[in-house]
């Protein structure tokens, strides 16, 4: 599958990643050969067969709901980059 | 003998009896580091001083008689994707440099517990992603045996500090083989344990589906030692197994073991020697009491395929999670906040994470979703299938652990899908959850290490330890050692 200019765009927005210059045409090409590659998948009959998301049967594990202490509010934000009065501080979204 | 050639048992022992303190195999250990390391980048962040503190408060606890592990107070180091409080823990990313996380990963906390010695977070490639350790920010690992060649990866720092004796012991974590290839290469011993088998609380999160914590050594015996200490149920990993702590004594016997060699492991890109060490292997052990029978499992070409699709569908969730905010890396300017998110994570991810989120978007887009992402998820079902009719048969598989030996730095990176498809060997075991152990079965024309791969069935680690443990009490190829170079005189 030839990945085009409009695709790279539509999975840059998806990943909220820029893909430009070198790196763009790189990337389609790279890529073109990658998702080709994984079109051998189609060769083989997988009709009816359930998709397995764990090799191991995995179920919802519940515990009982007990208040219990959580992280300090100050180590939360340690790593932050930008924080302002115990809070993580952002560009203003909402006008 | 010089200290730090002996296996962590072989000290742990001596300092059980007073012959060592622990201070004097931490300074050992680390001024191995310092004369070598500059020469082979195994470490990203050596913790000098906090080493030879917890040394002393370690020891304290052995005089007192509190610590009594076999492992206590081995010096030993984790990857860089495994979280320490308080301790720089990179991923080898950008988007990382400087991150102090704020609880330590369970399995970390098991070996403390068991008094690990931490010397430091080893090198790997950027999110554990890569099979060369080529593409960390802290720049290559080189492979002990040829500074020339890569470690393999993504473990690679901590396959190379075991060879290099810059650790006793390494945690390693193991996606697609990234404990098992790097193990392979630098001619030491690794183990992949079965899914939910190591908590994975604290490790930072690559293809959760796939991720599993495990240890590397210099022989079967210090890596069933620090498995047993990681192994065990974690309420904080929703998919950690609820079972026992694992506890048996190895023994050195496999008569009637029954061992499967699945040829499609053996293509026609391995090389030569790869090959005929394999089979030497299946010599010994066969003259060891084991039976061997070769047997077809096709399924295996589209295992490459279907892991890289759920792998990096995973990874394109999983490093949703950097927006710039929280912690890691913020660019320094953006326009609004959507313009945060692209900016830090364009500046942050390298081109291999690029490479993967975006193969990850687009498997998961809609329109594709079901022709990738679901058939890749269906192929898993049938790999799983195949194992399960192999071990209807069979007790172990032996395959090789990569088809090649170390390829040379500077090599492998310029074409990525050649780079993936020397995954051939090991990718299938994590699609179907299974254990996997490496062991050094001999050396290639060149001199470089090749490891043999042992598979076992869901949770039969003993057999596949004691299959390990049998062959080495049978052979010395664990007991070889490069001739090091020393940073300092390159």
């Amino acid at each position: 599958m030839k990945i085009t200019d409009e695709m790279i765009d539509y999975i840059g927005v998806l990943a909220r990643m820029k893909i430009t210059g070198e790196e763009r045409e790189a990337s389609k090409a790279e890529l073109s050969k990658i998702i080709d590659y994984m079109d051998v998948l189609n060769e083989l009959d997988t009709d009816g067969i359930e998709a397995m998301s764990h090799a191991f049967p995995v179920k919802n594990v519940f515990r009982e709901d007990v208040i219990k202490p959580s992280v300090d509010r100050e180590e939360i934000i340690l790593n932050a980059a930008n924080k302002k009065d115990g809070c993580f501080k952002v560009p203003k979204a909402v006008e | 003998m010089d200290l730090c050639q002996m296996t962590a048992l072989e000290l742990g022992k001596k300092i059980q009896a007073k012959e060592i303190s622990v201070a004097e195999a931490t300074k050992a250990a680390l001024d191995t580091i310092e004369q070598r390391d500059s020469e082979y980048n195994c470490y990203i962040t050596v913790c000098k001083e906090e080493a030879l503190k917890r040394a002393e408060e370690v020891q304290k606890g052995i005089d007192e008689g509190k610590l009594t592990s076999p492992l206590a107070g081995v010096p030993a180091a984790v990857k860089d994707n495994l979280c320490v409080k308080g301790m720089n823990t990179s991923c080898a990313s950008k988007m990382l440099d400087g991150f102090k996380p704020i609880y330590t990963s369970k399995a970390v906390q098991n070996l403390m517990d068991a008094g690990m010695v931490l010397l430091g977070k080893t090198n790997m490639d950027e999110f554990a992603m890569g099979s060369t350790s080529e593409t960390s920010k802290f720049g290559a690992v080189k492979n002990p045996w040829d500074s020339n060649r890569v470690p393999g990866g993504s473990s690679g720092g901590s396959a190379a500090a075991v060879s290099a004796e810059e650790a006793f012991y390494t945690l390693g974590s193991d996606t697609g083989g990234s404990i098992r290839q790097p193990a392979s290469y630098c001619g030491i011993t690794g183990l992949k344990p079965t899914y939910g088998t190591v908590s994975r609380y604290g490790l930072i999160a690559y293809a959760s589906s796939l991720d599993q914590i495990g240890p590397l050594g210099k022989n079967v015996e210090d890596v069933a030692e620090v498995y047993k200490a990681i192994a065990g149920h974690d309420p904080k990993d929703s998919t950690s197994v609820k079972q026992a702590a694992p506890q048996f004594t190895l023994k050195d016997n496999v008569k009637g073991l029954r061992i499967g060699i699945p040829l499609d492991f053996i293509g026609e890109g391995t090389e030569p020697d790869v090959k005929a060490k394999i089979y030497e292997a299946a010599k010994i052990l066969e003259g060891m009491g084991a039976t061997i029978e070769e047997f077809h499992m096709s399924e295996l070409k589209y295992a490459i395929p279907a892991y890289y699709i759920i792998a990096c569908a995973e990874a394109s969730s999983n490093l949703s999670r950097y927006d710039g905010i929280k912690y890691g890396y913020c660019a320094d300017k953006y326009d609004d906040l959507t313009d945060l998110y692209f900016q830090s994570r364009t500046q942050g991810f390298g081109t291999e994470v690029k490479r993967r989120i975006m193969i990850g978007a687009f498997v998961l887009s809609s329109g594709y979703y079901d022709a990738y992402y679901k058939k890749a998820l269906q192929v898993k079902a049938l790999m799983k299938k195949a194992y399960d009719n192999a071990f209807a048969k069979y007790d172990v598989l032996l395959t090789p652990t990569a088809p090649t030996t170390a390829p040379e730095i500077g090599k492998s990176l310029s074409d990525p899908l050649k780079m993936y498809l020397s995954d051939i060997c090991t990718v299938s075991v994590n699609l179907a959850g299974l254990p996997g152990l490496v062991v050094p079965c001999g050396f290639d024309s060149q001199g470089l290490p090749i490891g043999l791969q042992l598979i076992g069935n869901a949770f039969a680690e003993e057999t596949l330890l004691n299959t390990g443990y049998a062959f080495q009490c049978n052979t010395s190829f664990h007991k070889q050692r490069p001739n090091f170079k020393t940073g300092k005189e390159a």
